[in-house]
């Protein structure tokens, strides 16, 4: 008799997809403006891994008859004061951007993950001492102890990315702390140590998978300010040193003094840090009510735009 | 009294809880959760651990297993002393002990699909490696609960509440234990469902000569599964006895209590009954009242009872009551 | 008053149809419900979760989410007034006057940063004008009633001061303060203890007999109904299947999902060795309900007809109906 007892009205679902194909799919149906800002990420993407071919020359390449030019046919943005085409240097300031923005977010994740999970699920005195620690690094303005680091390290892309990293993940590991507090509660936790797992595995088999999608927002609202502020540390004079084309450099050498003389240096690099920020903000948005499980509901408990008709249409 | 039929034997389990207060966490009181309960269970038997809620009975639970470290006492389990374990020895004894929990939708992890949550305890204590074998072994225990194998890849969110219920009794049976707590199995779940789920833990522990702790505040359940039945209150055990005879004779003021606040489905014989309507809430466990536990509410109580704590006497066939006026 | 079709009937509930549209579809919670209570009389609503029955009572409160859920059809008429036709304005006035309801977590209904008196005033002060002293007075009279120990110091307390059961009797007063001709209590005693549970069932029976107020009382547990109600509806998925005085109900019943839910829960009463009957299976998906009887998947008896229509509440005693083609033969 009991043999089918537990089976008998499971109805066939749709098959589950793979978390970040559901992620993909649906961000293409749900989030018109997330999509263009994945677009914007994808061509930023892109745009840094084949800058060596798509620039039209090379980016520190000077060109006698191209002093502070306007944009012409050959140099399609202008040149700057020493008579480097804007477009490529765009373009490599395009790859420095990516480098460190994803070099940076991901090294901020990692700390952030490894602080607030340890601090999370061992709790007790060790949170106590890394907290107030944390408290501590977040009283001083970032921007201060960016540059103090990296007066201290020296300049360099690296050190940006490490100093980026460091202050980014130290304040992101709050986060991360308050999601594995959330699903350390959960029973199943309780039910892995039951069974006899080890503290490592529960904490990669049981808490790291839950609190995916908590990281995954963190990368994805992280990068653009991450972006950002290296533009102002080589605005400051603290980030990646000349003559490697950072946007943030464009912005303060050359394009500050000759402003008003020729506009467009200052110009091109605003506009591509702004279109840039723009788009991967709206790409992290859409990402986090998607993967949101608070706001994740919404479809389900309020009805897709179609079940609404249906229920206005009664 | 250790004798070789009692899978496990509980002495004088203490499981106090600190409350703290100020910057410096200083410990101002305690919550006296388990304040001093001995029993034990035969193999194969089924002991029920009844109560209200706040009682202690998963608190119980939990300290036995050494899922918390209990203050005091002493839990031997197959004739090891559990409590002195250290944390690696205490793993692999937990192949041998395991645990069923109450909420069927947190208690199993979102991210794992049910062969993956049946399996864990298999690759935990390298019972086998993952392969075909490992998959065989899942289909198996599966089978057991009742479960098609082909729903081993589903994840938990498209299973009912019952299904739910099988697969961390699956999870729990895959290791093959021979004492298992189960905490409330059936509380959480639909009329019918708890039927199939109690008809389906009986079976099982047939089969497989099950020994378990049945904790649940439904005491026509607990009578139909146990074989003995310990009634908790505030922290400590007021009555334990075969579970025929802790129906048909309770004794202690507050078992009567609790059995005649039961509802019968029939209202014919639900009319005749005695009811005895307790008056007051329970105390708080922060600060149980002098004497008797039960003192405050009890109808019997005299000043023995508000003054002096009764211990838990054997009163001849295995029938032991904590109350001084038996 | 308006025109009152039947003076002994508080309620009455014609073929009610409470829909709710989630991307599974159409998902059916009540089909077709149609019953009344009486004036004084306790009414049961039992079923299982997602049958339906809490929904019928947020249905007759107009308090159904919209989107997604959206009363249908129907008619619910209390005392005469159709209440899915009256202004959303006339519906909050019924809504705490005329009809109380308490719910099973109390602890969610109550406000926590408010004191109990500033709670149960307010809603004095609007529905009965009271003056703020009035008001107190009158408070602490209605937690004497509802059997609070030492009302008068307690009625400054908040409500996470209160234990689970004594948060309930707060409720229970809550819904008393103008006298509501209509009591729905939905699962009021599920998140307490027994004993607690016994102290609210016998103080509601105390307060019906005390003020005539009418409860329709919604739960799972067939022991609360059995020793509170004076009848009983059995929902499954969506549809009553069985109606009858309790004691009937409990003798002889007709419908084969009450008698398997009868014959399926342990008894104290009955030796421990008596063999329970299973229920295979599972409730259906409410989006994708069977052409045929609702409970046809799970029934032993079910015939080639119940696969193909669903079968009406038919009368098949004194006050007792039920939904079932083969009620006649299978009933004894």
């Amino acid at each position: 008799m009991s043999s089918t007892t537990a089976n008998s009205s499971i109805e066939a679902g749709p098959k589950r997809r793979s978390f970040l194909v559901d992620v993909g799919v649906r961000l293409i149906r749900e989030k018109p403006l997330g999509t263009i800002g994945g677009v914007i990420v994808l061509i930023l993407l892109i745009t840094g891994i084949f800058a060596d071919f798509l620039a039209p020359f090379g980016m520190n390449e000077i060109h006698s008859d191209a002093f502070l030019s306007a944009p012409t046919s050959k140099y399609l943005l202008g040149a700057d004061n020493l008579g480097r085409d804007l477009l490529s240097r765009i373009i490599f300031g395009a790859r420095i951007s990516v480098i460190v923005g994803l070099c940076a977010t991901t090294i901020s994740v990692i700390v952030s993950t490894f602080i607030g999970i340890m601090t999370g699920y061992l709790g007790g005195k060790v949170d106590l001492v890394v907290q107030r620690m944390v408290d501590a690094w977040m009283c001083f303005p970032g921007l201060i102890i960016m540059m103090v680091l990296i007066t201290i390290l020296g300049p360099g892309m690296w050190q940006v990315i490490i100093v980026l990293g460091l202050q980014y993940g130290i304040a992101g590991s709050r986060v991360v702390r308050g999601a594995v507090i959330g699903i350390k509660e959960n029973v199943y936790v309780d039910a892995a140590r039951a069974i006899g797992c080890s503290t490592p595995r529960i904490l990669w088999q049981h808490i790291l998978p839950n609190i995916l999608a908590p990281i995954i927002i963190l990368f994805t609202t992280r990068m653009p300010a991450v972006i950002l502020v290296e533009a102002s540390l080589s605005f400051l004079g603290f980030g990646i040193p000349p003559p490697a084309p950072s946007w943030g450099g464009m912005l303060s050498g050359a394009g500050r003094s000759y402003m008003f003389m020729a506009p467009w240096i200052a110009i091109w690099p605003g506009v591509a840090l702004s279109i840039v920020v723009y788009g991967i903000n709206m790409f992290g948005d859409a990402i986090r009510d998607i993967v949101d499980p608070r706001l994740r509901g919404g479809v389900g408990r309020y009805g897709t735009a179609k079940s609404r008709a249906a229920a206005a249409e009664k | 009294m250790a004798s070789n039929d009692h899978i496990i034997e509980v002495e004088n389990l203490k499981m106090y809880f600190p409350v703290t207060a100020g910057v410096m966490q200083r410990r101002v009181a305690d919550v006296k959760a388990v304040d001093g309960v001995s029993f034990y269970i035969k193999k194969g038997q089924t002991l029920g651990l009844v109560g209200e809620s706040g009682c202690g009975k998963t608190t119980c639970g939990r300290a036995i297993l050494q899922l918390y470290k209990p203050t005091s006492g002493n839990v031997q389990f197959e004739g090891r002393e559990l409590t002195k374990l250290s944390n690696k020895e205490l793993r692999n004894t937990r192949r041998n002990m395991q645990l069923i929990f109450q909420d069927p939708y947190a208690s199993l992890d979102p991210r794992m699909t049910a062969g993956d949550i049946v399996g864990e305890p298999l690759i935990v204590h390298n019972m086998v490696k993952k392969g075909n074998e490992y998959k065989d072994q899942v289909n198996e225990v599966l089978r057991m609960v009742d479960l098609e194998p082909r729903m081993a890849e589903r994840y938990p969110h498209e299973f009912s509440g019952g299904q739910r219920q099988r697969i961390g009794i699956a999870r729990a049976l895959a290791v093959r234990p021979s004492f298992i707590v189960c905490d409330e199995p059936v509380s959480a779940l639909d009329v019918s469902i708890q039927t199939q789920v109690i008809m389906l833990l009986m079976r099982l522990r047939d089969e497989l000569n099950l020994t378990y702790l049945f904790i649940a505040h439904d005491l026509s359940v607990v009578r139909y599964i146990s074989d003995q039945v310990a009634v908790m209150y505030l922290g400590k055990i007021m009555e334990i006895t075969s579970s025929d005879e802790l129906y048909d004779h309770p004794l202690h003021p507050y078992t009567q209590a609790l059995l005649s606040a039961v509802p019968i489905p029939d209202p014919v014989v639900d009319r005749q009954r005695k009811r005895i309507l307790l008056s007051g809430d329970v105390p708080s466990p922060v600060n149980p009242p002098l004497g008797c536990n039960f003192n405050p509410r009890c109808q019997m109580a005299i000043d023995i009872c508000r003054e002096q704590e009764p211990e838990l006497r054997d009163i001849g066939g295995e029938h032991f009551v904590s109350c001084h006026r038996i | 008053m308006a025109a009152t079709t039947n003076n002994e009937n508080v309620l009455e509930v014609k073929d009610l149809h409470t829909h709710f549209y989630v991307e599974d579809g159409e998902v059916r919670a009540v089909d077709g419900l149609t019953y009344s209570i009486r004036r004084g009389e306790s009414l049961a609503l039992v079923g299982e979760s997602a049958c339906g029955k809490s929904v019928s009572a947020l249905s007759i409160m107009r308090l159904i989410p919209y989107p997604p859920g959206i009363i249908v059809s129907g008619e619910i008429l209390f005392q005469g007034q159709d209440l899915l036709k009256v202004s959303e304005s006339e519906m909050r006035h019924i809504r705490g006057n005329r009809i109380g309801m308490i719910f099973q977590e109390p602890m969610t209904s109550l406000n926590p940063v408010l004191t109990i008196e500033r709670q149960l005033s307010e809603s004095l002060e609007l529905h009965r004008k009271l003056n703020k002293k009035d008001a107190k007075e009158e408070s602490i009279k209605l937690l004497r009633l509802v059997g609070l120990p030492d009302a008068e110091k307690r009625v400054s307390d908040y409500p996470y001061q209160f234990s689970g059961g004594m948060q309930q009797r707060i409720m229970i007063a809550m819904a008393l303060i103008c006298n509501p001709d209509l009591l729905i209590a939905d699962e009021p005693t599920t998140s307490v203890d027994v004993t607690v549970q016994a102290q609210l069932l016998e103080l509601l029976d105390n307060l019906r007999s005390q003020f005539g107020t009418a409860i329709l009382i919604i739960t799972h547990n067939l022991g609360v109904v059995a020793r509170y109600a004076d009848r009983v509806n059995v929902m499954y998925a969506g549809r009553l299947v069985e109606s009858a005085p309790t004691d009937v109900l409990y003798s002889k019943p007709q419908h084969p999902y009450t008698m398997g839910l009868l014959a399926s829960v342990p008894r104290l009463d009955l030796p421990r060795n008596r063999k329970l009957s299973v229920i295979d299976g599972l409730p259906p998906n409410l989006a994708r309900l069977p052409k045929g009887c609702n409970f046809c998947t799970r029934c032993t008896y079910s015939i080639d007809r119940c696969l193909e229509e669903k079968p009406p509440l038919e009368k098949v005693g004194e006050e007792h109906y039920s939904a079932c083609f083969r009620s006649g033969e299978l009933g004894k």
